[in-house]
């Protein structure tokens, strides 16, 4: 697939500002493709629609993962591969092994879902981002829109709705 | 940017832009080390060096090289394993615990706390694993490898071994935590650098671009892993309770172990968090992110477990002498009377009493007082664990077997060591890494105001 190349940044520096923006730009019918933030701005996966995160399923069956391998380990090794009376107790001492168990569905659970996590957001040390504007992580919001996508609105348009939004300054950039 | 309400004390003061946030945490990263960072940081090199020489003696000789004898066959290194494990509670605590009752004055020393955390348990675990004899056997001890060494299995059914498991998972979890919160703090800096420093910090940032969906997978993580994270962090306490707890000595064979350890634990960790944060706060001119408010705060944390830690002893005391069971009676006279009356006496003056002066508003906004009082709150929990360890242990069920603990010089090298690696660790942390969550920071910075709703 053909990467887009050709974008206009609308820049703000008001996380409120940028809330009213995204709604604002997306009622007049402009499709955005991204908005880069430095920080996490409660709210805006909502203005943007998107879907809420299926992380948690991915955390839930992990962690079901992880208490059954850990029971069945533990059931196997003392009950059937070697039974040996440890204090008297019974083979399957299911008490004794809750503490076990516990330990290793948090263990599946935070690092299958953090491996989902990085894969779907395709965060990995030899990955090249594609930084629209480095103020991005520093103190600025930028909404980044794909012309190819918004072929039906004028670019002139664009600039005007972007300016009315609120945004300081609006930009153009384009990738190799 | 910064709006102050007149409702809530601002978290940040001194009326910071985003832009200011980025530049007071990232210029100690992109500055060149001071003289005081390169003294501190071969300092804690030197002694982690002269503290190697105890392991490898430990290692060369056995562990006959340590003061233990056959009725006092725990001392110094559970004590000091216990000990650094507490230490390492505060961070995933802050972190975690605080995330979920929505505290956001976390977001100014979680990023710290947490990294102290996870030096803590490498410095815990090195206890145990020294304490094996031949750690390069532990293997088919500690995990669930097929061996004839003793049984086929490990035991499931002992506590030491739910250590293994309870430590270990701690450990990951909170580097993973740790780590995934530094992703973006990491894209700062390479968005900020040239050359190699881009490089590296691009590696490590993962190619972070701030995407607002990918924001928005972040917040969801972080909540998930702090709904683990909170039951782990009293889960791992709890379970090296167990390793005393499931025992049937006087003084260890006591039903109240885990929550007067997790107490006990965030209580030890606050302690040591404050005291390196108010270093750090102070060399890094930092004063403006962790403010009074900051310390304030921890302390009367630092109250609430101290008070829940005295009156655990006080607890143990009276149910010995209830029970009517005189070994059980004589082990908590003996604390209290016996050869080792020192120990518990300072114990109850370093935990009990002298957490209690913070109910004075002056002394728990001082720097000078609230650091003072940290370190003799770690010194107390150090106490703690050694008056239950040893004093438990040195009267034996045969008088004839009545013993006492002294430590060699390999008890105290190995405790050196593990200081050696936790202050190389940390000033490495302090160089290297932003020492404060800056994304976190930004997005606390509006909130305490009303205007900030156009």
């Amino acid at each position: 697939m053909e990467r887009d190349t050709h974008f206009i940044l609308g820049v703000y520096d008001d996380e409120d500002v940028l809330l009213h923006a995204v709604e604002k730009v997306r009622g007049s019918g402009v499709k955005i493709h991204e908005v880069y933030s430095p920080y996490p701005v409660h709210g805006l996966e909502h203005v943007l629609g998107y879907k809420r995160s299926k992380l948690p399923i991915a955390a839930f069956l992990f962690g079901m993962l992880g208490t059954s391998l850990a029971l069945t380990m533990q059931l196997y090794m003392m009950k059937f591969d070697w039974p040996m009376i440890i204090g008297g107790k019974d083979f399957a001492a299911f008490p004794d092994f809750v503490p076990v168990s516990f330990e290793m569905t948090v263990l599946l659970a935070a690092f299958g879902m953090v491996g989902v996590f990085l894969i779907t957001s395709n965060l990995k040390p030899w990955a090249q981002p594609r930084i629209f504007d480095v103020r991005s992580t520093d103190d600025k919001h930028i909404m980044a829109i794909d012309l190819a996508n918004n072929s039906s609105v004028d670019l002139d348009k664009i600039t005007e709705i972007l300016n009315e939004s609120g945004a300081t300054e609006v930009n153009k950039k384009s990738f190799e | 940017m910064q709006v102050t309400s007149s409702v809530r004390q601002p978290l940040v003061t001194g009326g910071k832009t985003y832009h200011d946030v980025t530049h007071d945490v990232c210029r100690h990263v992109e500055a060149k080390p001071t003289k005081l960072w390169y003294m501190a940081f071969l300092t804690a090199v030197s002694v982690f060096g002269l503290g190697s020489i105890a392991i490898l003696a430990t290692l060369w000789e056995g562990i006959g090289m340590w003061g233990l004898n056959k009725t006092v066959g725990w001392a110094w290194d559970i004590t000091n394993f216990v000990w650094w494990v507490g230490i390492g509670h505060a961070g995933t605590l802050i972190s975690a615990v605080l995330l979920l009752f929505r505290q956001k004055w976390r977001t100014s020393i979680n990023r710290a706390a947490e990294a102290m955390t996870i030096f803590a348990v490498i410095c815990a675990a090195m206890f145990p694993v020294i304490h094996m004899g031949r750690p390069w056997l532990g293997a088919y001890w500690a995990l669930p490898l097929p061996n004839t060494y003793g049984s086929l299995w490990v035991n499931f059914n002992s506590p030491l071994l739910w250590d293994v498991f309870a430590i270990s998972t701690y450990f990951s979890v909170s580097l993973v935590f740790w780590y995934i919160g530094l992703i973006p703090d990491f894209a700062t800096i390479r968005d900020r650098a040239t050359g190699l420093r881009k490089i590296i910090y691009g590696a490590l940032s993962m190619g972070w671009d701030g995407a607002a969906k990918t924001w928005m997978r972040y917040e969801s993580v972080s909540l998930i892993l702090a709904g683990l994270a909170t039951p782990l962090v009293l889960s791992v306490h709890t379970i090296v309770s167990f390793d005393f707890a499931t025992s049937v000595i006087p003084g260890w064979h006591t039903t109240i172990f885990p929550p007067y350890f997790v107490a006990g634990a965030i209580f030890s960790g606050f302690a040591m968090v404050l005291t390196l944060m108010i270093i750090t706060r102070k060399v890094y001119k930092l004063e403006d992110y962790i403010t009074i408010g900051h310390i304030e705060l921890m302390n009367i944390v630092i109250i609430i477990t101290g008070s829940i830690v005295g009156i655990a002893y006080i607890t143990e005391f009276f149910i010995a002498w209830y029970s009517g069971v005189e070994a059980e009676q004589y082990a908590f006279i003996n604390r209290a009377t016996g050869p080792y009356w020192w120990a518990y006496w300072s114990m109850m003056t370093c935990n009990v009493i002298s957490p209690q002066l913070f109910w004075i508003k002056k002394i728990r906004t001082s720097i000078v007082a609230t650091f003072a009082l940290s370190i003799v709150v770690n010194i107390g929990m150090w106490f703690e664990r050694f008056v239950i360890i040893v004093t438990s242990l040195h009267r034996d069920y045969l008088p004839s077997s009545w013993a006492m603990f002294y430590p060699t010089w390999a008890d105290v090298g190995v405790y050196l060591f593990t200081f050696g690696l936790f202050f190389t660790a940390f000033f490495l942390f302090a160089k290297f890494f932003p020492v404060i969550n800056m994304a976190e920071v930004k997005s606390v910075l509006k909130s305490s105001s009303e205007k900030a709703h156009k």
